[in-house]
């Protein structure tokens, strides 16, 4: 039974961490390394709202996610448009733009218990034996909601059509006066929003580090690569796969090796399906 | 956006001497000679010159400046038929550990360690990477970034060849002057073979491998075999980098599979100009330096560099050497438009 609880839990917070990286890839084709970083700063944004300038936590919340969708949009208006195409340089900016987030954060001494978000609710429950506190549970059902929310989204406003047209037909959907770049750029503004929004229910939980990023960030490429690279649903499985693998890895084996299950997930998968669970691409032939 | 730029536009023409050197002409006059010469031996000489001028700190960082010009080279090569990888660690690991195990279990020589390592670690390499190898692009990086990331991890869960703490007292390589000497002329000889390889027929089917794999397999090419050889030899090149940086230390621990020796090459490629291996070099002879120098910034060190690698890159996203070649082989001129 706790084997199913906290595999849950782990399944749905690989879920958060993969849902920015995933849609920014799927519609933008830029693999944003810069996710973790992305992640430790909207935490810190939340932070600083509350402790700098004391707004309650709710604002706060609210105004780190806005915040950090305007940096996303910035980073790629201001930088990534530029090399837009050059798949070696948008990898490797990206990555030392969030290596660069990440050092700055630490050295501005982003450790210890000092830098901590406080959970929403206090307190906890008891399913079956098994003691849960609130917090999970709310990443649980926030979970659940944004997954709905942002499959809602997708398939039934102006924008998310866009993104959808983008990710299915570059060219097409330039030709009907989709603007990729416009279109990109607000991709990266959701994806840092939503790592900010995985950030502030995620947090809560441990402590606030700055290293928490790298991990946040090779979690978010793994199930999205397990998953098949522009497929949601198929991230979605790959949480779930991958979660309930590192609980039981963890369970029965042994906390310290439950970082090897989504590194070997991500050559197992790639070795016997490379398109991932659900990707649709061809073996070979567009692969780029 | 004035008048001028609508009636007015850059051409850019090949320079006269340029035109004239490329064919047999070019042993025609001394200056001819020179325009092709002077880039190929002036750095060269400067390079062998420098750790005469050098203080002994410098001449450190110049070998591990040649180390990760290696990396950046084999990374470059990779590239040019396709392969686009993310974890130049993986064969700098390989090559520093079959080393460390090679001299601290069986005591075998230098001699003996550093080609027996360049060789089992480009076959062990290759071995691993094969089942991948029909992957391009992002998915191949992934696979290729997390391996060194298992090995790592493996190596600290399991405890193997000395776990966290790595292997000590290994053989040391030789004297300063003669471990900086080799490591320098292993870097040209790398670099002119490979500029040489790729310029030849052999390489065009490597680069004709990057730009349409389809097309090569229609002309009854086997890609997946000229895949794994282009893969072979990076990884010699790679292992090779590794096992001389484990003797030059005589260290080896899980650190050789940090990240830092995947993602270097990449930025000194990125900011050196792909597909050139000279990029490559350049590119390294810029960071490795520029990160030592940044070292009186403490803790904020690696924000700084990654801030001047992302300017670098955007200012010129087609690479330094790219830049240079252009200036040096064509001028430009307004033409009416």
């Amino acid at each position: 039974m706790s084997l199913l609880i906290y595999g849950l839990i782990q399944s749905v917070i690989l879920m958060l961490y993969g849902y920015g990286f995933s849609l920014v890839y799927g519609v933008s084709g830029i693999a944003n390394f810069a996710h973790g970083g992305l992640y430790i700063l909207g935490g810190f944004a939340a932070w600083s709202f509350m402790n700098y300038l004391g707004f309650p936590y709710a604002v706060a919340a609210v105004l780190s996610v806005l915040v950090l969708g305007l940096f996303g949009f910035g980073l790629y208006w201001g930088i990534l448009v530029r090399i837009r195409g050059i798949v070696l340089s948008e990898l490797v900016v990206t990555f030392v733009a969030g290596i660069a987030i990440l050092e700055i954060l630490a050295w501005k001494g982003l450790y210890g218990f000092y830098y901590n978000l406080p959970v929403f609710v206090r307190g906890d429950i008891t399913l079956s034996g098994i003691t849960v506190d609130y917090q999970r549970l709310i990443v649980l059902g926030a979970g659940a909601l944004l997954a709905l929310a942002l499959r809602l989204f997708v398939h039934h406003t102006r924008v998310g059509l866009c993104f959808r047209g983008i990710a299915q037909d570059e060219r097409t959907a330039l030709s009907l006066g989709i603007e990729s770049d416009w279109i990109g750029a607000l991709s990266m503004a959701f994806g840092s929003a939503l790592a900010a929004l995985a950030a502030i229910l995620i947090l809560p939980l441990g402590v606030m580090e700055a290293h928490i990023g790298y991990e946040v960030v090779i979690y978010a490429v793994t199930v999205a690569i397990v998953g098949g690279l522009e497929s949601t649903s198929g991230m979605i499985l790959a949480s779930f796969i991958i979660g309930f693998g590192q609980i039981m890895v963890a369970k029965y084996i042994g906390s310290s090796w439950m970082v090897i299950v989504p590194l070997a997930a991500i050559v197992f998968i790639l070795a016997v399906r490379p398109s991932g669970l659900f990707g649709k691409f061809k073996e070979l032939e567009e692969r780029i | 956006m004035g008048k001028t730029q609508e009636e007015v536009r850059r051409e850019r023409l090949d320079r006269g001497i340029k035109v004239r050197s490329d064919s047999v002409y070019a042993i025609a006059s001394l200056r001819d000679m020179a325009y092709l010469l002077s880039p190929r031996i002036i750095p060269v000489v400067a390079v062998f010159a420098l750790p005469l001028v050098l203080g002994g700190y410098w001449t450190k960082v110049m070998v591990y400046a040649a180390v990760y010009g290696l990396l950046a080279l084999s990374w470059d090569f990779l590239a040019s038929c396709g392969l686009f990888s993310l974890g130049q660690a993986l064969f700098f690991g390989m090559g520093a550990y079959l080393v460390g195990i090679m001299n601290h279990y069986f005591g075998w020589p230098v001699v003996v360690t550093l080609p027996a390592a360049t060789l089992c670690g480009g076959a062990l390499c290759t071995l691993l990477l094969a089942p991948v190898i029909r992957l391009r692009g992002v998915y191949f990086a992934m696979v290729t970034l997390v391996i060194p990331m298992l090995f790592s991890r493996l190596i600290v869960a399991t405890k193997l060849f000395g776990g966290s703490h790595g292997l000590t007292n290994l053989t040391p390589f030789g004297g300063e002057w003669f471990s900086t000497y080799f490591i320098l002329i292993s870097l040209f000889v790398c670099l002119f073979a490979l500029r040489r390889i790729i310029g030849e027929d052999y390489g065009l089917v490597l680069r004709a491998i990057r730009d349409d794999d389809r097309a090569v397999m229609s002309a009854a090419i086997n890609i997946f075999w000229r895949k794994i050889q282009a893969l072979f030899l990076s990884a010699c090149i790679g292992c090779f980098a590794g096992a001389f940086m484990c003797h030059h230390y005589q260290f080896t621990g899980p650190s050789a599979f940090a990240l830092d020796y995947s993602l270097m090459p990449l930025a000194a490629t990125a900011l050196g100009g792909p597909g050139t291996f000279v990029g490559a070099v350049i590119g390294s002879a810029i960071l490795v330096p520029l990160s030592e120098a940044l070292r009186a910034f403490g803790g904020l060190r690696i924000a700084f560099y990654c801030v001047i690698l992302i300017g670098s890159i955007i200012v010129l996203p087609e690479g330094i050497f790219h830049f240079i070649a252009r200036k040096y082989h064509q001028f430009e001129r307004d033409v009416e438009a």
